[in-house]
């Protein structure tokens, strides 16, 4: 198999690393459903306190499955998972007490008004009743307005709001979005990455589950993904932005070449395509690219091209590639 | 014990029933004095003494008995079902509590509903019929335990139903006839030798029993008999509710 550049696979699980620094750690977590079906294979996975990860997947990848387990909502098969320190299943109360989940679908007692159910979640997390800090919260989501209305008579916006806020009610250091932006409008989507940036200030650490590359980009510290139950990737965000940084000029020879020359063994070039494209990896931030060099240098070697690209790799396109072919 | 999640269990159970208070309360208090009317006034008019209390005298604890059996099923299933049905008993299972907790906010809450209805309707009862009850001690007892019993059962049949249709057929079904057959209306005693005997085997029977025994101190079967079997049914439900929650059994896969 082959592993993009620059990027790091997920290691087992590495023993030197302290498992208290992780607010979360899971260590040969698996889950098979009593229907056979085999929804996680020894996953290794650190979550850092304070971060935002982003675990991409496909659907059916196993995502939902994961966060489920951590919640205590499905039952872990072997392996471990440890919240703040806290054993999920010995000590569920410690550890859940830390959490706050906002599912992925919009779950709620659609007679209950907004207050009561907001109410009832923090009470049910064991939190005394806090009236202030609720209406804090609804006020930070907009909802202060509709507090007494039914939720049944939200639009789907408001119905996850409230959800949001059901989560935050017990004040948890881990907050879970499971894709917290499906189906939801622009400007709810603007918010909500407003808001997780708020909570992370606060020190709050955040888990979102998604499949918009483009919400994995504009918020987390790191990303992982994870496919067939496997996770196949950890990785800060900068580390991939930086391939995201690298373009492609792709030149189309009208004569194939059978190696490149050794003049030109300093640049980074590389022959596909039988010798008939020749690939120039460079660097769009900087100033320089060295592509009108390279140009000049070709036509000193007489290396004749008919046309010529620059292609740029995005995370869509790492991610795909990774979801696709690694098997 | 996460005190602060049985109290909002237990608050938000009664705030449903308080929202719904037509058909929480008043439905069955309504329907319960259309049975004095018809059975206590009416019927009962012309019926000789039953061991020897007036007829329609001898079926208020029948009635109250049956209504309660009833309430406490459907109350109780409804309440965990409902939420089974809606999604949202992903923040309970996510929830700090221990399975203990989420029984007793469920079925304490379906439970006091039922009292609440039983006393209502002795009151209701009032403005039809004069009754005495000679052991009010043991009314309550016998009040609260089948209250508590049958709000068990009912929590029991909301976990296993996996659809509205298996919600309602317990209760329609099992319940209704075992407590119409129960004596709500006659004293065993009234029935051909063959039927009594066949009639042991229903266990509303022992309810019905001591219950009346608590208010006119006559039975059908020994008042002891009727609190050891009581007691028996609700060991057999904890028992149950207990597999449930150690297997998971349709709350976690």
């Amino acid at each position: 198999m082959t592993h993009a550049p620059g990027i790091h696979y997920n290691r087992p699980f590495c023993r030197s690393h302290p498992i208290v620094q992780s607010v979360i750690a899971i260590e040969q977590l698996t889950k098979t459903y009593a229907s056979g079906h085999q929804a996680l294979r020894n996953i290794d996975l650190h979550i850092r306190k304070g971060e935002i990860f982003a675990l991409l997947g496909p659907n059916g990848a196993g995502k939902t499955t994961l966060i489920s387990i951590i919640c205590g909502i499905v039952n872990p098969g072997s392996g471990r998972v440890l919240v703040g320190g806290h054993d999920i299943v010995r000590d569920y109360r410690a550890a859940r007490s830390k959490i706050g989940l906002v599912p992925q679908e919009l779950f709620n007692e659609g007679f209950e008004s907004v207050w009561a159910t907001v109410r009832f979640s923090r009470g049910l997390f064991g939190k005394a009743p806090d009236d202030a800090l609720l209406e804090r919260l609804l006020r930070d989501l907009s909802l202060w307005d509709k507090r007494d209305a039914r939720i049944n008579e939200l639009s789907g916006g408001m119905k996850r709001r409230v959800m949001i806020a059901k989560a935050l009610s017990h004040e948890p250091e881990v907050l879970f979005l499971d894709e917290p932006t499906a189906g939801v409008d622009v400007e709810l989507r603007r918010d909500m990455w407003e808001m997780v940036r708020g909570l992370r200030e606060r020190g709050v650490t955040i888990i979102l589950t998604t499949h918009y590359i483009e919400e994995a980009e504009e918020m987390a510290d790191r990303i992982g993904v994870i496919r067939r139950g496997e996770i196949i990737l950890v990785e800060d965000k900068a580390t991939l932005m930086k391939q995201l940084g690298k373009k492609q000029l792709t030149l189309h020879l009208r004569r194939p070449l059978a190696r490149i020359p050794a003049e030109l063994a300093d640049e980074p070039l590389q022959l596909v395509d039988d010798g008939h494209q020749l690939v120039f990896t460079f660097d769009a931030q900087r100033e320089h690219t060295g592509i009108a060099e390279l140009l000049k240098r070709l036509a000193a070697h007489d290396i004749d091209y008919k046309d010529l690209q620059t292609s740029q790799s995005s995370l869509e396109e790492i991610f795909v590639n990774l979801v696709r072919t690694r098997a | 014990m996460n005190l602060y999640a049985v109290r909002a269990i237990y608050l938000f159970e009664l705030a449903r029933a308080w929202r719904t208070l037509m058909q929480s309360i008043a439905t069955p208090v309504i329907s319960t004095s259309l049975y004095f009317v018809v059975f206590g006034s009416a019927i009962g008019a012309s019926m000789s003494q039953v061991q020897g209390v007036s007829y329609a005298a001898f079926i208020v604890p029948g009635l109250i008995m049956m209504m309660l059996l009833t309430e406490s099923v459907s109350n109780a299933s409804f309440g965990i079902y409902m939420p089974r049905y809606a999604g949202t008993i992903y923040e309970v299972l996510s929830a700090p509590v221990s399975y203990l907790e989420i029984l007793i906010g469920y079925v304490g809450a379906a439970a006091t509903k039922s009292v609440v209805l039983g006393l209502l309707i002795l009151v209701t009862a009032r403005l039809f019929v004069s009754y005495e009850i000679q052991h009010p001690a043991m009314m309550a007892l016998f009040l609260v335990l089948t209250a508590v019993t049958f709000s068990l059962f009912g929590f029991i049949i909301g976990i296993w139903a996996d659809g509205w249709e298996k919600l309602q057929v317990v209760p329609a079904l099992i319940v209704t006839p075992l407590a119409f057959l129960g004596g709500s209306f006659y004293s065993i005693g009234m029935l051909p030798e063959v039927w009594q005997k066949i009639a042991l085997v229903n266990p509303v029977v022992y309810l019905i029993s001591g219950f009346r025994w608590s208010f006119y101190g006559v039975s059908d079967v020994n008042p002891l008999i009727s609190l050891g079997m009581t007691l028996g049914f609700l060991v057999l439900c904890l028992a149950i509710v207990a597999w449930m929650f150690r297997t998971g059994y349709r709350l976690k896969s």
